[in-house]
């Protein structure tokens, strides 16, 4: 039941993201304006290690597509709840995890997407990169996504209000951003600033990401990247389905 | 027989200036078949007993039953047997009433060619049938009624609750749900328990009504037995009744006109 009921609402929201497909590329539009604006000022800075700057700079670009993406998928619960659309749902016999699981599978199909496009495009401003290389960093983007959607819509089950979730995901978004190393690797910043950024999730998935772009897939790197993606995964799912069993009580 | 019945239903909601009782301790009995008018004013709890009954909201007091099936215990048995039409309706309005309809069916677990079937079947039963392929934005406030109605049927409940189903429809649409609901409770048995703030329709549409204020039962009978033991005859207004049982306003004796 719980893989039908996935199935059903997986398929409601991927149309409803089909029907808007000027939202679908309008997603990639920042990291791609990195790309074109801030990539080129790279080129020929040291950035640490033999890989060239795209190398470092694209994996970064993808983890912040699903940062700010994801975290802000639950924009669409609130709407669905001044609608009813979410009530009408939770008074049928469907799955509540299907609820949720649905809605962040879509989120995860869209963003690979988006990063597909993106490494597209980067691939037209000069990144090489092992195929293999690019494949997990879409893996780690897929992950990422579910966290993050996940969190997301379980912060909007308890916020009534657009102007109420707005700030707060931003006030969440903006550091995770700055102290990720998501733009510049955080090596190349003082000791305090990179002692701080190993307190942040995300800096062990970029970290990752950088290495399998580089060709290097049996790093320590890639361990605690793994480790990280994975645990900070089941983590969200597990708060997002406890949301979503009880919200309302 | 009672289809629905609850003994000290309560729910406490905790806000920042501290716990806030909607429903205190609601006793009620509904029989199988009956169209039951919930009335109250604004605050009164309606819509939280109903969010209750319908498994949306926990209850923190008090159980109930809903065709044969504990609230706390058997949620799924409850919403099986259960429709839902909540006040601001649940469709979304860039789908179509067809996708609408058939998600719903497969919500209720119905196969594919069941739930499009079922999809066909509530869009002739409901005069829908030529808006199918339209989005639920291009519906009138009537027809978006019928929809939400027609969704909370997927699964022919037994029990169908209605918050306030005729709020903002013009009279002619607030007719039909009147007829729709009577021919529902006499061709297929259904049960309805409906809120509603228009007296007239508690009055021409109910068998028996219940009364709440303050998270409680305050009255409870049919119209004429109401109007008889608080209006002081069975010809008085509902509205004067209403009046007197939630000691909104004076007796109907001294209802003067205010100066204004």
């Amino acid at each position: 039941m719980l893989l039908h009921d996935t199935a059903l609402i997986y398929g409601r929201y991927l149309r409803q993201s089909l029907r808007s497909r000027f939202a679908l590329l309008f997603g990639v539009l920042m990291p791609l304006l990195y790309l074109l604006f801030f990539g080129p000022l790279l080129t020929d800075l040291p950035l640490g290690g033999q890989a060239s700057s795209w190398q470092v700079l694209v994996p970064g670009l993808l983890l912040q597509l699903g940062l700010f993406g994801a975290s802000f998928a639950g924009f669409t619960i609130i709407l669905e709840k001044g609608q009813g659309v979410l009530e009408r749902m939770r008074v049928t016999p469907v799955s509540r995890l299907a609820l949720l699981l649905g809605r962040v599978l879509r989120d995860a199909t869209v963003f690979v997407f988006q990063a597909v496009l993106l490494v597209l495009a980067a691939l037209v401003m000069g990144l090489r990169a092992p195929l293999a290389g690019v494949l997990i960093g879409f893996a780690f983007v897929a992950l990422l996504t579910v966290s993050l959607a996940a969190l997301s819509y379980a912060l909007a089950m308890k916020i009534d209000t657009p102007h109420g979730f707005g700030p707060v995901v931003n006030a969440l978004t903006m550091p995770s951003m700055l102290l990720s190393g998501l733009m510049l690797p955080m090596t190349l910043g003082p000791a305090w600033l990179d002692v701080l950024s190993h307190l942040m999730p995300f800096r062990y998935l970029v970290d990752a990401v950088r290495d399998a772009y580089a060709g290097a897939y049996a790093t320590a790197h890639m361990l605690y990247g793994t480790l990280v993606a994975v645990a900070f995964a089941l983590l969200a799912v597990t708060v997002g389905t406890r949301v979503f069993r009880t919200a309302g009580a | 027989m009672a289809i629905i019945s609850t003994a000290g239903l309560a729910r406490t909601f905790q806000t920042k200036r501290g716990p806030v009782d909607a429903v205190r301790g609601i006793d009620l009995t509904v029989r199988e078949g009956e169209i039951l008018g919930f009335l109250g004013p604004n605050g009164a709890g309606k819509t939280t007993t109903l969010r209750m009954l319908t498994t949306l909201l926990a209850p923190t007091g008090g159980a109930a039953t809903v065709a044969g099936h504990d609230l706390a215990t058997e949620p799924d048995g409850v919403r099986r047997a259960c429709g839902y039409v909540a006040q601001s309706g649940g469709v979304d309005p860039q789908i179509t009433v067809r996708e609408e309809l058939v998600t719903q069916g497969r919500l209720y677990r119905l196969t594919r060619t069941r739930a499009a079937e079922r999809a066909e079947e509530l869009a002739d039963d409901l005069g829908l049938t030529e808006l199918l392929d339209r989005k639920c934005a291009a519906l009138s406030g009537g027809q978006r009624r019928r929809l939400d109605i027609a969704m909370a049927l997927t699964h022919r409940p037994a029990v169908l609750f209605l918050d306030e189903p005729t709020t903002g429809l013009d009279p002619g649409s607030r007719a039909d749900l009147w007829r729709l609901v009577r021919r529902l409770r006499d061709g297929h048995g259904t049960t309805v328990f409906l809120t509603t703030h228009y007296l007239d329709e508690a009055d021409a549409l109910a068998d028996r009504l219940v009364v709440v204020d303050g998270g409680v039962v305050v009255a409870e009978g049919t119209p004429s037995a109401l109007k008889l033991r608080y209006g002081g005859s069975t010809d008085a207004s509902l509205q004067d009744t209403f009046l007197a049982i939630t000691g909104r306003s004076a007796s109907p004796a001294d209802a003067a006109p205010v100066a204004v």
